[in-house]
């Protein structure tokens, strides 16, 4: 029951990316096509699960000042592995992320939620509060993503969608597009999600 | 309350006949004659090209304003002025549910979101223009030159600006003043636009501080960019939306300075910026980008250019 609540928490109720409003410069700058949005949901995903596991365990060892420095290193050991595994596995993938693969280490949501979760709670919820973290951000990403390539480009997954006639707006592939959706979905989620007030 | 009668509100009490309605009715009224020079040259495409966008503006902002829970304003004829001012700031080639969602995103994103009529932060017409320009900026740049033959031309400026409109022969001064020459539908009579600037002049609804730096400053500026050359800055002046921009966008009320010092800062800032941007950046045209980002200062302007009070007395450093 309780491991059940730290996984669906990062799903809805702090959602990363809609309700956290955290990780805003991957999901700006990435969501341009879906295979990136799912791509670097998951390469966080992992990140966050393996950093949290291991941040959990080490936390009554680290010395109280120097936790950062130290959550760093561990979420920078996995973050090299992720790089490696999407290199070898997908090169597309390292292709069209680039820089911001590497960039997960800095990712407002792993730091965030080993400061946050995972250096005060057990290893097994730690473990399912980032697999929960990770699942609302890869769906996050998804779901902004999706709306922006089939507007912006007229594919989905690269397929095409619409006939030859279809005239892309060009402005949602571009970051003022990146802006509008992220904002209007921030204010979608919320209408949803919230309790209704009398 | 048991009399609401005796009850006196804030002030101000004294009761104009100025409404919001009666300043839209004579900006609509001041825009016709660059409309008539539009349709004249452009052919009746362009009329048909602004009804829509009107009707779309309208439609989008009653819309939002059910879906806002708002009190519909529709009547204040606020959005009436954007659809036109929007569909003055295409290409008279641009199909028409480009117009269209232009004129949906400019009501509903840059004006309804943000709290509707006055609490925008920049230009709603712009905003379109802009977003129509990032989307689509084949469509966007398709010019045609004035007649029945939709022969595809350059504007103005692109030749001046070189590249692949590179070589093409300028028009003459007279054809630019009158609005002979490529560009959106409503920016290319500056004689029109004169005409319904002198119109809102007269009729008190803008001030002549904007208009008269912006215009002013672009002037002097490129006569300097351009290595003192005084026909290229008669170009430069008649060329474009500079007078479109400056009569008609950048005095919008909510988007601009209150203060007279801050509406002269104001006009200075979008010269210079369009002056920079035709002559330094990637765009032949900067109007439209120069007025956003003064929109954006203008706040700040404000805040910085406020009158001294009746009897105080400035502060000693």
């Amino acid at each position: 029951m309780n491991l059940w609540k730290d996984f669906s928490n990062g799903l809805i109720k702090e959602n990363p990316t809609f309700r956290l409003v955290l990780g805003t410069c991957p999901t700006l700058a990435l969501t341009t096509a879906v295979f990136n949005g799912i791509g670097m949901g998951i390469a966080a995903t992992a990140v966050l699960i393996g950093s949290n596991l291991i941040i959990s365990l080490i936390k009554k060892i680290v010395p109280n000042e120097v936790r950062i420095p130290i959550y760093i290193v561990v979420i920078a050991t996995f973050t090299t592995i992720v790089q490696m595994l999407i290199q070898a596995f997908s090169p597309a993938l390292d292709k069209s992320l680039g820089i911001y693969i590497p960039l997960i280490v800095v990712n407002c949501i792993i730091i965030a939620r080993a400061e946050a979760f995972a250096a005060k709670n057990p290893v097994i919820n730690s473990v399912m509060d980032g697999l929960g973290m990770g699942l609302g951000f890869t769906a996050a990403l998804t779901i902004i993503s999706a709306v922006r390539e089939i507007l912006g480009a007229g594919t989905f997954l690269g397929m095409p969608l619409f006939g030859e006639s279809f005239e892309p707006v060009l402005m949602m592939i571009l970051p003022p597009g990146g802006f509008l959706v992220y904002g209007l979905s921030i204010a979608a989620f919320n209408k949803i999600t919230s309790p209704r007030k009398s | 309350m048991e009399n609401s009668r005796f009850l006196v509100s804030s002030s101000p009490h004294i009761r104009s006949g100025e409404t919001t309605q009666r300043i839209m009715l004579d900006v609509i009224i001041a825009l016709m004659p660059a409309l008539l020079a539009g349709v004249f040259y452009f052919g009746l495409n362009a009329l048909t090209l602004t009804v829509t966008a009107v009707i779309f503006a309208v439609a989008t902002e009653a819309v939002m304003q059910i879906i806002l829970k708002k009190p519909i304003t529709v009547n204040d004829l606020s959005a009436v002025v954007t659809g036109i001012l929007i569909a003055f700031n295409v290409p008279v080639t641009l199909p028409l549910w480009m117009v269209a969602i232009g004129s949906i995103f400019a009501i509903a994103i840059a004006k309804q979101c943000f709290g509707g009529l006055g609490f925008n932060f920049i230009n709603p017409a712009l905003a379109g223009r802009a977003m129509l320009l990032a989307s689509f900026p084949a469509k966007m740049t398709n010019w045609v030159a004035p007649g029945a033959d939709a022969v595809s031309t350059a504007t103005p400026l692109a030749i001046l600006k070189g590249g692949e409109a590179a070589g093409q022969a300028l028009p003459g001064l007279w054809d630019m003043f009158v609005g002979n020459i490529g560009g959106c539908i409503g920016e290319t009579s500056a004689l029109a636009l004169i005409i319904g600037g002198a119109y809102l002049l007269y009729r008190g609804v803008i001030n002549i501080r904007i208009p008269a730096t912006y215009i002013g400053t672009v002037a002097v500026l490129t006569f300097l960019f351009g290595g003192f050359d005084s026909s290229a800055m008669i170009y430069h002046v008649l060329a474009g939306g500079l007078f479109l921009g400056a009569i008609f966008m950048a005095t919008d009320y909510s988007t601009s300075p209150m203060t007279p010092k801050g509406q002269i800062i104001f006009g200075i800032g979008c010269g210079f910026l369009t002056s920079v941007i035709r002559f330094f950046g990637g765009y032949p045209e900067g109007v439209s980008y120069s007025i956003l980002l003064m929109n954006l200062a203008a706040p700040l302007i404000d805040k910085y250019t406020v009158p001294r009070k009746f009897g105080e007395v400035k502060k000693s450093a």
